[in-house]
């Protein structure tokens, strides 16, 4: 498709309350549906779209040029490049302001444009981001859809469906021979929860969310990230009480941090309109350490539902909701933000770290 | 607080590599301590600042920034604080000096802040480059050498190209890039007469130049606000390049990587507040080198804090008092603290503005040292559209980066890509206009492939509305989303730019004013910080500002528009509000205090453009616009804005192109029987030469129009007249030359004031030093004039009242007047604030600007009486140069401006202020050597005397052959040099170098030398061993009484108040 047609394929962005958005269609040419959300980061799309986190959201992207470096190549599943979290895009579509159709870095392959069409992902650029992130703020999240031509299609609520088996994996598998054995829960995993795992020389057992551990040995657990609503995944929470009660060494991480806090009984709920950066500015509850943090979450957990015995551990110094929990004794302990980055800072990789000190 | 009275640095003069950035920083930081209720005490020279305003510091010090002055203040006041980080390298460097000294410890003085051994690592290469190692940070291979041996065995050892500089310098003073042996022999040699220790480098061509801004605080918490990428490569100094914020073509490993290493690195070196990090980082990998960490606000914080929002030098100030950055709020957002990271939804571009074309001589090219004297920064949603608003702002002629009616054209294009001039950009849209690709650009400039096709982007539309002659509306929108100005859309369609307007307005094309709110929209703004954009579609903007009124700033620092005009817009900002008025300030330079957003109630950080400040009218609806406070730019648009129904407040538009109409203007002062000297338009050779006889040699030149840099000059016979018009400017009937008698020995003074209704309010007359023939901007200016006439002075004021009450003047005013034999003529006159404006103020202590406003805005006003008889003290105000950073520019003064900045310093008399003055813009005394070449035999005789005076003071006389001749025959002992270019020894160039002389005065014999003459190369030389040099009679004439008179080394302390 020459640049001159695709200027002439106008489409449309239509959200819940009725306010429409036009633009120009790059990437694969199909109507999408699911729920808005906005990302301010502003390097690093290889890695947002290829987080499982965002699956079954529209993401609109507030930093204005998108494309500017290209994409990697991807030769095989056993090869990630570097800056994919995922071996595939994970968005229903995709909102940009401006897309760069000539690209240019010593580690790119294709086009955004390119890759959104090998993934069947449908982008719309052209568009005032700025404006839908501001409807997105003062209404919050909210359910749309991209329609290109004629086609209609229904709008699509991810937050009751089970996303997490859409994206967790297939099969049980061990990376890595270090000492500590570590059983990896994969609700979506990131690809640099692992690798951060593995450069601290461990041993990995990757899981899919529901498999039954409970015939296997470890020396600590990681429950990872992953898309939707935590309450949705009830037996998740139920076997991470099993886990508690095992006492063994517990790290969760966005989606697992919920988790683990639904199975020590206190309560999420949603927010307004999540927080999707990678400047969240966090604070170490009770010291005057902060941090500048990489986030993907639609659901927080209520700091005031924390049953005895567990503490904050951090909390957002923008909304002041709450960043991670621990246990005043027991070695279990999760955060909101991502240690492992990518895209987005790597200031608070120390959290491996300290949670591999857990198990010793 | 622990700290109850702190000493807080200042930059002193504007100069190439230090400008206004540092009063924007230093008054953040006044602010920040005042608020803390700590007594503040300034020491800084530059009077034309906001830091030394009444009300930001509790005691201003207008004195000269060394180690006599600082200890002397110190004594007096006794701080037990001083803040070193807010005053460039100045600041610093004073700040170790007094270190090393023993003076802080000696006052038991406490630095704030990053302390003295973490900017002692930073600044010291070798300290810095262990530091470096000790966390496994790369840096480029180097060696500090003393010896220019040394450097060439070591640039053999590393491979050539390899870079040279010097520790501790301005703006990368005397560093530069060697492909040859012999290239290091000359650059290291020079190099080493500035420093004893210079540093051999690799040098990473190509690579990627990539700087983050750094904040720490004392419980080690580190963010970085901002990052910026240089789209000219490594090799041009930062403060060379376009740079845009955020980097554009990092990925994510890349971006984070170099953040955390910035953070990693800053936390070793302990610093604490803010500081800049440079890297290189390879195009072809992730290789990455740190190139320098500079421990203080610098040019790149102030662009931060602008680009972001983030008030970077507020925020370090704090820091430096104790606070930790979660402690502290975001006072855009005010909900949110200042411990985060700004995300930006829009991309910020910086462009440098140089003013080379005014030097003679000066070497072009663009290197390692920086050269620029201002900026623009533009901002917009697309690379395209904000490049081309950036070239717009410069305001050197062009309409955006293509399709100007004014073409910047290169005969030899491959030679102008591959060795960048300040015209550079200009080459690379010619090269992919003509068809040549992205590729052959990029291998030439190593420019970034990626800006490269946004430029591409440029060319694609601009050929596709030159290809129509019509333009449809999808069309149009396209083009005004990638940043075409009507009138560039006019060019291409051989229409008017108001035809484009109309049309836009038609389809309903229209900018939309967009928030600047440090998070994307993630949190609201509370704050006023805008721009405009043509890809939204929406107003983000629901504050009132109807009836407001709209200030236009003065645009990029420039040669001649520069800090003064920036305190003239803050000045009337603030009595606006006083007054209860709302303001809106529309500038576009990231330098200034008045595009700080508490400055007004709604900063647009726009174009100065009449198709801009339109649309901001219609969208705002304000109650008038001023236009006679940010100098000549904003007066130009006076009459364009009127004629489109702008409301213009103070004196009339049809005044203002009165006094501005060359034709006009005379014939008012014949109509009033006012003098001026005879002057005629030419529009060819003839004609000129013509004129030039009638009214005897020797005749000003003023062409009509020159692009970035007018070019005056001085003919004195028909010889230099017929060179200058054939070789240095075009005459024609489209371009005429307007030439006029010039008075020789003629003495020069300003008269500055403000009327209402015609009727002058307050007036003050300040006297040059120098004779006619100096530009009004690079003379030493006296308050209240000491050696004018009585008669002269009346009939300056009976003149100046003449013409205002003939122009009905509404505000504030400025005409040159020219006094020979107490005879007055009138040179020119400016309806609005001139230079001299923040001088004559703070001298007399009433601020002509906060009368003027509220003349503007009609607030009746009373008559403040002259003072200046009662007065007991004396301002002087006197020129920086930058000659020394101008490699090869003659550094001489004349008809065209040439200095970049200027200090003012008051003292109990002439003498006194004077040589604290001259202390100021890089003096050193005592003056034990003199090396003198005298010029003409009438100054030769002129100068007799002065030497004479001098002799007395033991200070020991060399000079030039026929100088000397002339001494030693009217018995002055004097020591012969000989020319340069003799080659006979004992030669004046020797001597020169081997930092025997402390004074330099050679008086040019002529007014326009062309050839690389003896004077020139002892000139140049002079400068280049940072030797001041004196090129001006009358000036060395005040200088040998001055110091008959005073001991420069024991001169009064005095604050301002205590005047």
């Amino acid at each position: 498709m020459s640049k001159n047609t695709a200027l002439k394929n106008k489409a449309k962005l239509k959200l819940k309350d009725g306010s429409i958005f036009e633009g120009t269609v790059f990437g694969y040419q199909s109507s999408t549906a699911g729920e808005v959300v906005f990302n301010t980061g502003m390097v690093g799309y290889p890695e947002t779209l290829t987080d499982p986190s965002y699956k079954g959201q529209i993401l609109v992207m507030t930093y204005p040029l998108i494309g500017n470096y290209g994409i990697p190549e991807f030769n095989s599943e056993d090869d990630l490049p570097n800056n994919f979290e995922s071996n595939k895009i994970q968005v229903q579509g995709l909102i940009v302001s401006d897309q760069s159709e000539h690209f240019s870095h010593w580690n790119a392959f294709q086009s955004l444009s390119n890759w959104l069409k090998k993934y069947h992902v449908p982008g719309l650029f052209g568009v005032d981001t700025r404006r839908i992130t501001k409807i997105l703020r003062e209404h919050g999240t909210m359910l749309g859809k991209i329609l290109i031509g004629e086609e209609k299609i229904d709008y699509y609520n991810p937050d009751i469906e089970n996303l997490i088996s859409k994206v967790t994996v297939k099969y049980k598998e061990t990376f890595g021979s270090g000492g500590a054995k570590i059983l990896l829960i994969d609700c979506g995993c990131k690809k640099s929860i692992l690798t951060n795992l593995l450069q601290r020389n461990v041993t990995v057992l990757r899981v899919p969310y529901d498999y039954d551990f409970s015939g296997e040995n470890f020396d600590g657990v990681v429950i990872s990230n992953g898309p939707g609503n935590p309450a949705v995944y009830k037996q998740l929470v139920s076997s991470t009480q099993k886990l508690l009660k095992r006492q063994v060494p517990i790290l969760g991480i966005c989606m697992g941090h919920q988790i683990l806090s639904l199975a020590a009984g206190a309560k999420t709920y949603k927010l307004k309109y999540g927080h999707r950066s990678q400047n969240q500015p966090v604070k170490e509850v009770d010291s005057n350490k902060c941090y500048v943090t990489s986030q993907n979450h639609s659901f927080a957990v209520d700091t005031k539902s924390l049953p005895r015995g567990w503490e904050p551990w951090f909390e957002n110094l923008n909304d002041y909701s709450n960043e991670g929990i621990r246990h005043e004794k027991l070695p279990f302990r999760s955060v909101q933000f991502h240690p492992e980055a990518a895209p987005g800072p790597v200031d608070t990789s120390f959290i491996f770290d300290e949670f591999l000190k857990d198990l010793k | 607080m622990k700290h109850k009275k702190v000493l807080i640095i200042g930059s002193s003069a504007l100069k190439i590599g230090e400008a206004g950035e540092f009063d924007y920083s230093g008054s953040q930081a006044i602010k920040a301590l005042k608020e803390e209720g700590i007594f503040t005490i300034l020491i800084n020279p530059n009077i034309a600042t906001i830091q030394t305003s009444d009300y930001l510091a509790d005691k201003v010090y207008l004195l000269p920034i060394n180690t006599h002055y600082v200890e002397r203040v110190i004594k007096k006041e006794k701080p037990d604080g001083i803040i070193l980080g807010f005053g460039g390298q100045t600041a610093l460097n004073c700040g170790l000096a007094l270190h090393r000294e023993g003076i802080l410890k000696k006052y038991k003085v406490q630095v704030l802040g990053t302390q003295i051994d973490a900017i002692e690592n930073t600044e010291d290469r070798q300290l810095f480059c262990n530091k470096l190692s000790e966390i496994d940070v790369k840096f480029p291979q180097s060696k500090a050498v003393n010896r220019v041996e040394d450097a060439i065995q070591y640039a053999e050892e590393i491979g050539f190209p390899v870079i040279i500089r010097i520790a501790y310098a301005l703006g990368g003073l005397g560093s530069g890039i060697c492909r040859t042996k012999n290239e290091v022999k000359k650059i290291a040699s020079k190099a080493l007469s500035y420093s004893s220790q210079i540093l051999v480098e690799e040098y990473l061509e190509g690579w990627k130049e990539i700087e983050y801004e750094v904040v720490r605080d004392k419980y080690d918490n580190c963010i970085t606000v901002c990052n910026m990428e240089n789209i000219d490569p490594m090799g041009i100094h930062t403060g060379e390049s376009i740079v845009v914020a955020p980097s554009q073509t990092l990925s994510n490993n890349e971006y984070h990587k170099l953040r955390e290493i910035a953070i990693r690195t800053i936390r070793h070196l302990g610093i604490v507040g803010e500081c800049n990090i440079q890297y290189a980082l390879d195009p072809d990998s992730e290789d990455y080198r740190v190139i320098e960490v500079n421990a203080r606000l610098s040019r790149s914080s102030a662009l931060a804090s602008k680009a972001t929002g983030y008030p970077l030098a507020f925020v370090a100030a704090k820091l430096a008092l104790g606070y930790g950055l979660h402690e502290l709020p975001n006072s855009i957002t005010k909900t949110t603290k200042a411990f985060f990271e700004p995300a930006l939804d829009y991309i910020v571009i910086k462009v440098p503005r140089w003013d080379l074309k005014k030097f003679r001589l000066v070497k072009r090219k663009l290197g390692s040292s920086m050269k620029s004297v201002g900026e623009v920064m533009a901002i917009g949603r697309k690379f395209e559209e904000t490049i081309q608003k950036a070239m717009r702002m410069l305001d050197i002629g062009v309409e955006g980066l293509t399709a100007s009616r004014t073409k910047v054209e290169f005969e030899e294009l491959e030679e102008a890509l591959k060795n960048p001039t300040e015209e550079r950009i200009f080459a690379v849209i010619q090269a992919l206009k003509q068809g040549y690709s992205v590729d052959w650009v990029h291998s030439l400039t190593h420019i970034n492939k990626w800006f490269l096709y946004k430029i591409q982007n440029i060319v694609n539309i601009e050929k596709k509305i030159g290809n129509h002659k019509s333009i449809s509306k999808e069309l149009l929108l396209e083009a005004k989303q990638h940043g075409f100005s009507d009138r560039q859309i006019a060019n291409l369609l051989g229409k008017d730019a108001h035809d484009v307007y109309i049309l836009r307005k038609k389809y309903s094309i229209n900018p939309f004013i967009q928030h600047i709110d440090t998070l994307a929209a993630e949190y609201p703004a509370k704050t006023n910080y805008l721009y405009l954009s043509y890809n939204s579609t929406i107003h983000d903007f629901d504050f009132k500002l109807k009836d407001s009124i709209v200030i236009i700033g003065s645009g990029p620092y420039r040669i001649g528009s520069s800090v003064e005009f920036d305190w003239c817009c803050v000045n009337t900002g603030k009595t606006l509000r006083e007054l209860g008025h709302k303001t809106v300030i529309v500038n576009c330079n990231p330098e200034t205090v008045s595009t700080d957003y508490d400055q007004s109630d709604a900063l647009f950080f726009e174009e100065l453009t009449t198709e801009t400040i339109w649309e901001i009218y219609d969208a705002i609806k304000p109650k008038g616009v001023i236009v006679s406070m940010g100098g000549q730019t904003p007066n130009n648009l006076a009459l364009k804005l009127h004629k489109i129904g702008i409301k213009i407040l103070g004196t009339s538009p049809q005044s203002i192109d009165k006094a501005e109409d060359r034709s006009k203007f005379s014939a008012m002062l014949d109509e009033l029987g006012i003098e001026q000297p005879e002057w005629s338009k030419l529009s060819t050779l003839q004609d000129a030469l013509v004129f030039a006889n009638k009214v005897g040699y020797p005749v000003l030149v003023r062409p009509s129009y020159v692009l970035s840099g007018a070019a005056m000059a001085i003919a004195t016979d028909d010889i230099e007249l017929t060179k200058f018009l054939q070789k240095a400017v075009d005459v024609s009937p489209e371009s005429p030359v307007v030439i006029s008698k010039f008075l020789v020995n003629a003495k020069e003074l300003e008269f500055d004031a403000v009327a209402q209704n015609g009727k002058i309010i307050c007036s003050a007359i300040s006297e040059h030093v120098e004779n006619a023939g100096v530009h009004s901007g690079d003379a030493t200016l006296v308050l209240p004039a000491q050696r004018t006439y009585l008669e002269t002075i009346r009939q300056i004021k009976k003149f100046s009242s003449d013409i205002s009450k003939s122009l009905n003047i509404n505000g504030p005013f400025n005409i040159q007047f020219l006094a020979k034999d107490n005879k007055v003529k009138v040179i020119e006159c400016n309806l609005r604030a001139s230079r001299s404006f923040p001088f004559i103020s703070k001298t007399l202590k009433k601020n002509f600007i906060e009368v003027a406003t509220r003349v503007i805005v009609g607030k009746k006003v009373e008559v403040i009486p002259d003072n200046i008889y009662s007065l007991d003290y004396v301002g002087v105000k006197a020129p920086e140069f930058s000659f020394t950073r101008l490699e090869g520019a003659d550094p001489t003064t004349g008809v065209e401006m040439a200095s970049t900045g200027e200090v003012a310093c008051l003292g109990d008399d002439f003498d006194e202020a004077f040589l604290k003055a001259l202390v100021a813009v890089g003096y050193r005394f005592p003056i034990r050597s003199i090396f003198i070449s005298s010029g003409t035999i009438e100054s030769k005789s002129e100068l007799l005397e002065p030497a004479r005076q001098l002799i007395k003071l033991g200070i020991i006389f060399y000079a030039t052959p026929g100088t000397a001749k002339f001494m030693k025959a009217n018995d002055i002992p004097v020591e012969t040099l000989e020319w340069p270019i003799s080659g006979k020894s004992p030669n004046s160039i020797e001597l020169l170098k081997s930092g025997k002389i402390d004074l330099v005065i050679n008086i040019p014999k002529n007014f326009q030398e062309e050839e690389l003459t003896n004077d020139y190369l002892i000139r140049r030389t002079a400068v280049d061993y940072k030797i001041p040099l004196i090129t001006n009679r009358q000036l060395a004439m005040r200088l040998a009484e001055a110091l008959s008179n005073k001991n420069p080394l024991n001169l009064t302390i005095k604050s301002w108040d205590e005047y």
